[in-house]
C-alpha cells in the first residue's frame, strides 16, 4: 500500500469541512469517474471584500484525494480571492508533508476545483487545461503526454536524454521499456516528415548468404529431408534409436521412430528438434509427425 | 484486537506444519539435490517425496508431470512460450481479457513481436461464449490459455470443456490455476488439459515456488536452459526447502478440501449475505453461482474501494479492491471493465477471499464493521446525497 504521511492520514480519517455548504456562491465540480476521482469544492465568498468566509467539499476518490480536498478548504479559508488564485498543486501537496508520486494528480485535482470555483463566483467559464496521460516513470511521476512533448521539442532520441530532460527514468529504470516505445513512436513520426534520424553507431552485421527461394521439387524435397534425417541419426543411435522417413503430405513430414526412441518420454522433444532442422534446412514451415498420426486415404 | 485476514486470493499464512517440514533443508540437509553423496541424496529423496504429493492433489498420471518453478508467473510464461517455439508453424494465441496481467502482459508483448492474440470477451457476470471459443479453433493456434478461477472475483471457467474441444483440434491447452488449486478438487488425469500452472504461496506454501504441470507426450521447450534438473525441462539447482513445504501444502489441501468446499463457503456466504442485506445500492459482481468458495467480490456504488480499505485497515480487516488508485493505474480493475460494471461502481469493488483460518466470529466483525464505513463514505462522496445516488453531479472533463 502507498507510503501516506501521518498528515495525509490525519485529514482522510478526520476530514474537515467536508458536506454541503449552506449559502455556497462559488462551487467547481472537476474530476473524472473514469479515473476514479471526483470533486466539488464550495466556496462561500463574501461579495464585497472578496474574501473566503468558508470553504467545504464533497469528494469521491482515495485516501489522499479526500486529503487533499480537505487539506485545500483548511488552506483557502480566509484567502481573498486573488491569494487563492496563487495556490499551488504543490501547496496542497506541502501542507500534507508530500504525496506519493502516483497521487499528486490529487493535488492537482484541488487546485482545479479551486479556480473552477472561483470562475463559477465571478460568473466566468472556466476550462481546464487538464492533460494527463498514462503515467510512465513511477519514480518521479512522469506522464506519457508530458515525455512525448519533450522529446519532438527537443529532438531528443535515446533513454538517457530524456532522463537528463524529464528526470522519467532516472530511478528504478523499470520504466526504461515504456520510454523506448515513446521515442520509437516519435521517431516513426519523424521519419515519416522526412526528418533524418541520426546514423547509427554500430557497424551493420555481414549478410548470410539467403536460403534459395526456388521451389523445391518433390524428390529434391524428399532427398533435403532424408540428408536432415541422415545428420541427426548417429546422435539416436548412440542412444540405441532409429528413424525412418515413412511419408511426406504437403507440410507433414511422418516418421517412424525406432529402437529405443519408440515411445521414448522425450519423443515429443526429439521430433521437435527434428522439426527445427527441417524448417531451417527446407526454408518452409513443416510439422514433424510420428507415423501413428498419418491419415492413409 | 485481533486482525482479521480476508485477502487470500493476494497471499495465505503459510502453514506451521509447512514451516516445521521446510527447517531442515535449511540446516542439515542443506545438500544439492544433484550430488552423489549422502547430502544430496537425502535431498532428493524429498524432492520426490513432495513431488508425488503435488501430483496427488492435482490427480497427475505420473510425477515426472510435475516441474518445479519459481513462480505462477514463471510457469505461465513457460507454458505458453514453450507452445509457440515448439510448433513455429503456429502462430496465434487464444486467451481470455479477464487473464491475470502474468498471461495478459506476456500476450501484449507477443503481439509486438508478432504473434496474434484473440482474447475472448465475457460477458456482464464474467462468462465465455463458448460458441466464440470454438470459431477460433483453427491450425495456426499454437495454444488456448484461460484460468481456471478467477482472482478477482473467483468465477469459474468451463476449463476442462475447452480443454476437450481444443484436444478434438489437436491444440495444446494451458490453465493458470492459481486460485483454483487447493480450492477445488482436481483430477488432471480424466482432463485434456496439457499444461497447468500453481502457485504455491496461493494454498499455504511460501513464496517463490510454483509448479507448470506438463502433461507426458506434450512437446516442450524449457524457457530456462542450464543443468539437467527437472530432467532438463528447467534448469536451476531446486528450490528444496520450498519444494518440500509445497508438497506439505499439497497434502494439507487434499486433507482440508471438505472444509474448503463447506465450512468455508458457508463462511463466505454469511459474509455476502450479511452485507448485501444492510447496504444499499450494491451487489455482487462475477457469476456468483459458478465460483471458488472463499470469494465474494462486492461493487459499493458511489465510493472509492481505497478508501473503504484505509478504513477497514484501521479496524483491523484487511481486503483488496479493483479500484485504479489501489493499483497505481488509472483504470479500475480490467476484470470489472470487461464485465461492463460502470465506473462508478467499478471503483468501489471490495474482494473478501477467505481462508480454512477464517472463523465465524470474524465474519460477523466485519459485517457489523462495514456498513458504518460506507455510510461515512458516501456521506462525503458528491455523487449521494441523503439515502441515494445523485444523478445531477457531473463534473468538467468526467
Amino acid at each position: 500500500m502507498w507510503e501516506y504521511s501521518d498528515k495525509v492520514r490525519e485529514h482522510f480519517f478526520n476530514p474537515r469541512n467536508s458536506g454541503p455548504l449552506e449559502g455556497a456562491n462559488g462551487i467547481g465540480d472537476v474530476g473524472s469517474i473514469q479515473c476514479g476521482d471526483a470533486l466539488r469544492l464550495m466556496l462561500k465568498v463574501d461579495p464585497e471584500s472578496e474574501r473566503i468566509e468558508a470553504a467545504h467539499f464533497q469528494t469521491f476518490g482515495c485516501g489522499s484525494a479526500i486529503a487533499s480536498s480537505s487539506a485545500l478548504t483548511e488552506i483557502v479559508k480566509g484567502m481573498s480571492l486573488d491569494e487563492a488564485l496563487k495556490v499551488s498543486n504543490q501547496d496542497i501537496a506541502d501542507y500534507l508533508d508530500g504525496l506519493p508520486p502516483e497521487k499528486m494528480h490529487c493535488s492537482v485535482m484541488g487546485r482545479e476545483a479551486l479556480h473552477a470555483a472561483i470562475a463559477n463566483f465571478r460568473g466566468e467559464v472556466w476550462s481546464d487545461d487538464h492533460e494527463e496521460g498514462a503515467l510512465i516513470c513511477k519514480c518521479f511521476a512522469v506522464d506519457a503526454t508530458l515525455i512525448e512533448e519533450v522529446v519532438r521539442a527537443n529532438n531528443l532520441h535515446t533513454v538517457q536524454e530524456v532522463t537528463f530532460y524529464t528526470k522519467a527514468g532516472g530511478g528504478c529504470a523499470a520504466c526504461h521499456e515504456g520510454i523506448e516505445e515513446i521515442l520509437a513512436k516519435v521517431s516513426a513520426e519523424r521519419a515519416g516528415l522526412g526528418e533524418v534520424s541520426p546514423p547509427p553507431a554500430c557497424p551493420a552485421a555481414p549478410e548470410l548468404p539467403k536460403a534459395q527461394p526456388v521451389k523445391l521439387t518433390s524428390v529434391q524435397r524428399i532427398k533435403k529431408i532424408e540428408a536432415v534425417l541422415e545428420s541427426v541419426r548417429p546422435m539416436l543411435q548412440r542412444d540405441h534409436g532409429d528413424i525412418e522417413l515413412v511419408e511426406v503430405q504437403g507440410r507433414q513430414i511422418y516418421v517412424h521412430l525406432q529402437g529405443a526412441c519408440a515411445g521414448c518420454m522425450m519423443e515429443a522433444a526429439t521430433l521437435g528438434g527434428i522439426q527445427q532442422k527441417l524448417v531451417e534446412a527446407l526454408g518452409e514451415l513443416v510439422q514433424v509427425l510420428p507415423v501413428s498420426q498419418m491419415k492413409t486415404a | 484486537m485481533e486482525p482479521i485476514y480476508l485477502d487470500n486470493n493476494a497471499t495465505t499464512r503459510v502453514d506451521p506444519a509447512v514451516v516445521e517440514a521446510m527447517l531442515p533443508f535449511f540446516t542439515e540437509h542443506f545438500g544439492n539435490a544433484s550430488s552423489i553423496h549422502a547430502f544430496g541424496s537425502q535431498v532428493g529423496k524429498a524432492l520426490k517425496k513432495a513431488r508425488e504429493q503435488v501430483q496427488g492433489l492435482l490427480g497427475a498420471e505420473h510425477d515426472s508431470e510435475i516441474i518445479f518453478t519459481s513462480c505462477g508467473t514463471e510457469s505461465d510464461s513457460t507454458a505458453i512460450l514453450s507452445a509457440l517455439k515448439a510448433q513455429p508453424e503456429r502462430n496465434t494465441v487464444i486467451t481470455t481479457v479477464v487473464e491475470h496481467p502474468a498471461i495478459l502482459s506476456l500476450c501484449e508483448w507477443l503481439e509486438k513481436e508478432g504473434y496474434v492474440v484473440h482474447k475472448l470477451k465475457v460477458d456482464k457476470k464474467g462468462r465465455l461464449d463458448l460458441d466464440e471459443y470454438k470459431s477460433l479453433l483453427h491450425d495456426r493456434v499454437a495454444i488456448v490459455s484461460a484460468m481456471w478461477a478467477n482472482n478477482e472475483t473467483g468465477t469459474l471457467f468451463p476449463v476442462e470443456t475447452m480443454a476437450e474441444l481444443a484436444a478434438e483440434r489437436g491444440i495444446m491447452f494451458h490453465t493458470d490455476a492459481v486460485q483454483a488449486v487447493g480450492k477445488l478438487p482436481i483430477d488432471l488425469k480424466s482432463t485434456k488439459i496439457d499444461l497447468l500452472s500453481l502457485s504455491g504461496h496461493k494454498l499455504h506454501a511460501p513464496k517463490g515456488i510454483g509448479v507448470l504441470y506438463l502433461r507426458r507426450g506434450c512437446r516442450f521447450r524449457p524457457l530456462l536452459r542450464g543443468g539437467h534438473q527437472e530432467r532438463g525441462r528447467r534448469a536451476g539447482t531446486e528450490n528444496s526447502a520450498s519444494i518440500v513445504g509445497l508438497g506439505v501444502a499439497c497434502e494439507l489441501a487434499r486433507q482440508h478440501m471438505q472444509t474448503e468446499q463447506h465450512v468455508v463457503r458457508h463462511l463466505r456466504d454469511k459474509l455476502e449475505m450479511g452485507l448485501l442485506g444492510q447496504i444499499s445500492h450494491c451487489f455482487a459482481t462475477g457469476d456468483t453461482a459458478n465460483r471458488l468458495p472463499n470469494t465474494c467480490n462486492i461493487a459499493f456504488e458511489y465510493i472509492e474501494g481505497e478508501a473503504i480499505l484505509l478504513l477497514l485497515n484501521k479496524l483491523g480487516i484487511a481486503a483488496s479492491s479493483g479500484s485504479a488508485c489501489t493499483s497505481g493505474s488509472l483504470e479500475p480493475s480490467h476484470v470489472m471493465r470487461a464485465m461492463g460494471i460502470p465506473y462508478t461502481a467499478a471503483h468501489g469493488t471490495i474482494r473478501f477471499s477467505l481462508s480454512r483460518y477464517n472463523t465465524e466470529p470474524e465474519v460477523d466483525r466485519v459485517i457489523a464493521a462495514v456498513p458504518p464505513i460506507i455510510a461515512q463514505l458516501r456521506k462525503l462522496s458528491p455523487y449521494w446525497k441523503d439515502a441515494a445516488p445523485v444523478k445531477e453531479f457531473a463534473p468538467a472533463y468526467a
